[in-house]
């Protein structure tokens, strides 16, 4: 643009005549001035959006809070005819409910296995995700390998599944030991008695008390099947199921998707782009009526390990693709640094550029959890009963039919669903703060 | 990182050990639910008087009791059934996949299912015709009074197919609302999505128990369509599971024909009928021939009970649904239900 | 992946060799995807031969049977599967691109509110993104759906929307414009306004980069597109004419129906793609340099001509990216219609066809396929477009 700034007509010719001196520049009137009623638009949005909030706000704090009901053992507690004042929300449903709405329709007398893993499941989420916990080794052990393995004899029960939980137990700590002592023979001294060690052993051996207690003291466990596994419980296992299985498969993707071999490379970005470009749905409908088709008769997978597969599958695809990010922002020094101290491709992934790489992208993984969160409610599409199924079956009880019963049920799985992503959205978000920081130093 | 490591490995080996048991030898059905000590039955996801579980997870109803039935003649033990609710979606897939050892969830009988499914239906349980429910307020008295209508009903269903043919049959127009599963059809129409609900009649009246206010809603006269709802298996060739399925229905109601009962299973043992004799493997090898024990009729009476009995309890005038025996009725009483003769 | 100690020279140099070792592995893989594709495809064709499931897409043209009620074609009982495939794929691709619509609108409006310097604005928009994108969307479209569509009130008490629309809780019927002869004037007038506005924007472009006049290109075209199909109306002497919807038997009868299942699928994939747009958004205006704000303040720009003609353009670049993600994953949410009953493809293909035919690794397949088809077809034109954006930046 050859233009000279005098010609263009949107360019001031002159200098604008002066403002007037500020009347405050402190206080709560400067404030409202200068964030409400800068200019005449922006009072008028001002004024619109009070309007909106002055309308919706109190209404729905009068139907969730004053006029809801709170206590009470059928549909008449909540029926405006019944109680002679207008009613809002039936807390009283979801008070009444609300065992179903965690367990499903686990056995009852067998729901202290629930709770335990749900104990376990929190620890080990606290333990990973908390700064300053110590060991976090550990605490990767304890999530990617007991906690799976011990959550599944525990809920499933059965026969055998002391037996298993035995032979997990064992295989895991003849692991640790061996990892300890080949450390070991490197020549590290104290492997055995260094804290970490301590609690690994404990942990492990605690695993293996409690099945040995089982086998001696109270007989096998009761099967409870997976189809009478509901509620939260099944809406933490897909979720967990998910990140468990789908952040391992996920890094190996994207390293496949970095290699240098043509066919490892192909098949990585294959199976990441048809992933990633059909809906979650499609895949939940293959992983339930494709599945048992592709495995011998016998094999049948059972219905909930089939949402459960789908669900890892998918998410592996999302996750590759972050720690893909995380890679590529590697420094190729990093690389070259680590070739020439001798590494191998595994070690230099291991110890070098994974670290950082997996470091930086928490909050895309995070992020990902959260969609992965999220996405569980689909599994009702194919008749999965998780938490959000829970609450919808729950409506069709004649016993809690009540105007406001849907609005109620919504709510809470509102509240709930946000209270978990917006919790994780913060995590991640102070995450990303603290990864400034540093990059800053 | 080591940890990953080992879920990689972990991962691989599970996927070797899956794709090692490729090819197995095929045993019979029979064989297999012996084995595994527990029959699977196919059910409902839960339509009372059919198949329904209660709080516990206790199942009953007229197909459970079928299913109850089996389990009995084989292994004594009618607690020996594991109920996969399946939904209209997943039940043809769960049976021809062999998750499901029978399938008996109020499935119409028709050739297309019968012939390109890969299943074989064996013995109607229940003869049931699709009708139409609808709002008294409506002021509606008839199906064919339903011009402009909007219908919601469920799809994939042969439900969707017969509502479509008689609309078109009576040249009336009217507008499908379609849901995935039973309890969203009802929901919407309970809402008020629709002007009329469409189902097995069978269904129509257990549905409607479950509306908040069931006597503002009627069922038209009208039944549109033949609905033999029974028991299907695998069309694999295996003569001696489908004999098993199809001769536990019918020993059910030549028990009735006979007057054989829960209450006189003692003295019908004793009695000198020939017939009953026959039934209840007293003087007879039947049972041998299809792989059970001969007493294999008398055990699904004594846990089950005659066809009569299990339908007064699950839909009939014990029930909550109080439906009458109708065509239900054995052929002797002017209805469908007629058995081969066990000889 | 642990490394095998070495134990002598010889041949440990040959396992140590990259490119030798690179060969293993890739074998290795190609062996096991070999072997586990080999296995599925014996397991399914010996599942398919025991139960007896033909494989093929011979249903295809089989008649269907049953109905559906939003076709964009005439579609009945006895057209075949082949059509219902059609029809849901229409479906899909219709509420896709509503919804694509008005996500952008609304994901603008709040993305640029989040950035107002009125703070009640800003604050109200951020906890619209929160509440969004915290949220299953499965839940949201529920919402929608059973608490505030189903409340609506019945036919006969329907709300009669000025124009002569009817809301109740069967959907929104809208009068359907009726053309007689002589309306295709009016349509040559609209096409000559589009065509005119196009030819304006051109040139006004052009006369402001040579001069910097600022022609008012909106408010001019606006008036094009609505004042020269007026003119031709009336010159015509009114040929379009309305059927309006009323209330006749047990329905609302005439006009255009819009069923509530379009309704809340449509206001969830729009309220939660919105979310997640208004931050994309957000991230672009955000990364415009503050310098470009500085400059065009200090040449007296006001704040709508800042936005507009220096800010956004240049957020463009940054924004458009995720925000074809965002409307790729709109497409594929829009599967979600199962749960509310809005014939898609997903619902119509994936759930009716299926049961009627049982045929599951087709089905599934050419969803799955469509479904990638479209996915492929948008990352294509997003590498179109970041090229020729990369060649405008130089």
């Amino acid at each position: 643009m050859n233009v000279s700034a005098n010609a263009s007509a949107y360019v001031q010719a002159q200098s604008l005549p002066q403002l007037p001196a500020p009347s405050n520049t402190k206080g709560p009137i400067h404030w409202m001035r200068a964030n409400l009623f800068a200019s005449p638009a922006n009072t008028l949005l001002t004024l619109v959006a009070l309007y909106l909030i002055a309308t919706t706000v109190p209404a729905l704090l009068k139907f969730y809070v004053f006029d809801a009901v709170w206590s009470g053992s059928g549909r008449d507690a909540c029926l405006s005819d019944k109680v002679g004042r207008e009613v809002g929300a039936c807390w009283a449903f979801v008070g009444d409910r609300l065992q179903y709405f965690i367990y499903g329709s686990y056995t009852q007398a067998e729901r202290w296995r629930v709770n335990l893993v749900f104990l376990g499941f929190g620890i080990s989420i606290v333990w990973l995700l908390w700064d300053k916990a110590p060991f976090k080794s550990v605490g990767f052990l304890f999530f990617f390998g007991i906690l799976p393995i011990s959550a599944w004899m525990l809920l499933y029960g059965g026969a055998r599944a002391e037996f298993w939980f035995l032979i997990a137990g064992f295989a895991l700590l003849a692991w640790t030991i061996w990892g300890d002592v080949s450390a070991t023979r490197k020549g590290e001294t104290g492997v055995f008695t260094r804290p970490e060690s301590l609690i690994r052993y404990g942990i492990l051996a605690a695993m293996l008390l409690f099945g040995l207690y089982v086998q001696v003291g109270p007989g096998e466990l009761p099967v409870v099947e997976t189809g009478l596994w509901g509620g939260i419980l099944v809406t933490l296992l897909i979720a967990s199921a998910g990140i468990v299985f789908s952040l391992p498969f996920g890094i190996a993707l994207a390293l496949g998707r970095r290699s240098k071999l043509p066919i490892i490379k192909l098949f990585s970005v294959v199976f990441i782009e048809f992933v990633r470009g059909v809906p979650l749905i499609t895949v939940l409908f293959m992983a339930n009526v494709m599945l048992p088709l592709f495995v011998p008769q016998e094999w049948s997978p059972d219905r909930l390990l089939r949402p459960l597969i789908g669900v890892a599958l998918f998410a592996s695809a999302y996750m590759a693709e972050v720690v893909r990010g995380g890679l590529q922002a590697i420094p190729k020094g990093q690389y070259e640094g680590a070739m020439s101290l001798g590494l191998g491709y595994g070690k230099m992934m291991r110890l070098i550029v994974l670290p950082q790489a997996l470091r930086i992208v928490i909050p895309g993984i995070v992020n990902t959890f959260i969609g992965l969160f999220k996405d569980t409610t689909l599994v009702t599409i194919i008749g999965i009963f998780d938490f959000m199924k829970t609450i919808e079956a729950s409506f069709a009880d004649p016993l809690w039919a009540t105007p406001t019963t849907r609005a109620t049920g919504y709510a809470f799985a509102a509240i709930f669903y946000f209270i978990c992503c917006w919790g994780m959205s913060r995590y991640s978000i102070s995450v990303e703060k603290k990864l400034a920081a540093g990059q800053k130093r | 990182m080591k940890t990953i490591m080992t879920g990689l490995l972990a991962g691989a080996a599970l996927a070797l050990t899956i794709s090692a048991a490729a090819a197995q030898a095929q045993r019979s059905t029979l064989d297999q639910v012996k084995a595994r000590g527990v029959l699977n039955c196919g059910s409902n996801t839960g339509l009372a008087g059919f198949g329904v579980p209660d709080a516990q997870g206790n199942w009953s109803g007229l197909d459970v009791d079928y299913c109850r039935a089996i389990a009995a003649a084989i292994f004594d033990d009618p607690s020996k059934v594991k109920f996969i609710p399946l939904t209209a979606q997943a039940r043809f897939t769960a049976l021809q996949s062999g998750e499901v050892d029978v399938l008996v969830r109020n499935s119409t009988w028709t050739m297309t299912r019968d012939t390109t499914l890969g299943i074989a239906f064996l013995a109607t349980n229940y003869y049931d015709g699709q009708g139409f429910m609808v709002r008294k307020s409506l002021g509606v008295t008839s199906a064919l009074k339903l011009e402009g209508a909007q219908v919601c009903t469920q799809q994939g269903t042969t439900t969707e197919l017969n509502l479509a043919d008689f609309f078109r049959k009576n040249n009336l127009k009217y507008t499908p609302v379609t849901f995935a599963t039973a309890d969203e059809t009802r929901s919407a129409y309970e809402a008020g999505r629709c002007d009329a609900f469409t189902t097995d009649a069978s269904g129509l009246y257990s549905e409607r128990l479950k509306l908040s206010r069931p006597d503002d809603h009627i069922v038209l006269p009208e039944v549109i369509s033949k609905e033999p709802l029974g028991s299907a298996v695998r069309a694999n060739g295996d003569s001696q599971w489908a004999n098993i399925v199809k001769w536990t229905h019918y020993a059910m109601l030549n028990a009735e024909e006979l007057g054989v009962t829960r209450a006189n299973l003692a003295q019908s043992l004793q009695s000198n009928n020939p017939e009953i004799r026959r039934l209840l493997g007293v003087e007879s090898k039947l049972g041998e021939g299809i792989g059970l024990t001969n007493d294999w009729a008398a055990r699904i009476i004594r846990h089950v009970g005659n066809y009569s009995e299990s339908f007064e309890r699950n839909v009939g005038a014990g029930s909550p649904l109080k439906i009458s025996r109708g065509v239900n009725a054995l052929w002797s009483n002017g209805g469908l239900q007629y058995a081969p003769p066990i000889r | 992946m642990s490394m095998q100690s070495a134990p002598e020279t010889g041949k440990a140099s040959l396992w140590y060799d990259p490119k030798i070792r690179g060969y293993v592995y890739q074998a290795l893989l190609i062996g096991a995807v070999v072997y586990i594709g080999y296995t599925m495809i014996s397991n399914v064709s010996q599942n398919l031969a025991r139960q007896r499931i033909p494989f093929g897409l011979d249903f295809w043209d089989s008649q269907a049977g049953f109905d559906i009620n939003q076709a964009l074609f005439p579609y009945s009982a006895r057209s075949s599967y082949g059509d219902a495939f059609w029809v849901g794929l229409l479906n899909t691709l219709l509420v896709a691109a509503f919804g694509i619509f008005f996500a952008t609108i609304l994901g603008f409006l709040v993305g640029i509110a989040r950035l107002s310097k009125n703070w009640i604005v800003a604050k109200a928009a951020m906890v619209y993104v929160e509440v969004i994108r915290n949220l299953p969307l499965l839940l949201q479209l529920l919402f929608w759906y059973k608490a505030v569509l189903e409340p609506l009130p019945r036919p006969r008490d329907s709300i009669a929307i000025p124009g002569g629309a009817l809301l109740n809780n069967r959907g929104l019927y809208v009068p359907e414009p009726v053309f007689s002869a002589g309306a295709g004037l009016i349509g040559a007038a609209f096409l000559l306004a589009v065509f005119g506005s196009i030819a304006f924007y051109l040139w006004a472009k052009q006369q402001q980069a040579a001069t910097g006049r600022i022609y008012p290109i909106g408010w001019l075209s606006l008036g094009a597109l609505i004042g020269l199909p007026a003119v031709a109306y009336v010159v015509t002497g009114g040929p379009i004419s309305f059927n309006y919807p009323a209330m006749g038997g047990l329905n609302v009868r005439g006009g255009i129906t819009v069923y509530p299942e379009f309704i809340a699928l449509l206001l969830g994939l729009t309220t939660y793609t919105a979310g997640f747009i208004a931050e994309v958004v957000r991230a672009g205006i955000l990364a415009v340099s503050k310098g470009q704000w500085e400059a065009a303040d200090s040449l007296g720009l006001p704040y709508s001509r800042t936005l507009s003609n220096v800010v956004i353009p240049q957020a463009l670049r940054v924004i458009i990216p995720p925000l074809t993600s965002n409307y790729l994953n709109l497409t594929k949410n829009s599967s979600l219609a199962v749960v509310i009953g809005y014939p898609d493809l997903a619902q119509v293909f994936l759930g009716t066809v299926l049961n009627q035919t049982g045929r599951a690794i087709e089905i599934v397949g050419i969803t799955m396929a469509v479904y990638l088809t479209i996915s492929l077809l948008t990352s294509a034109f997003m590498n179109y477009y970041n090229q020729r954006m990369a060649l405008v930046e130089r």
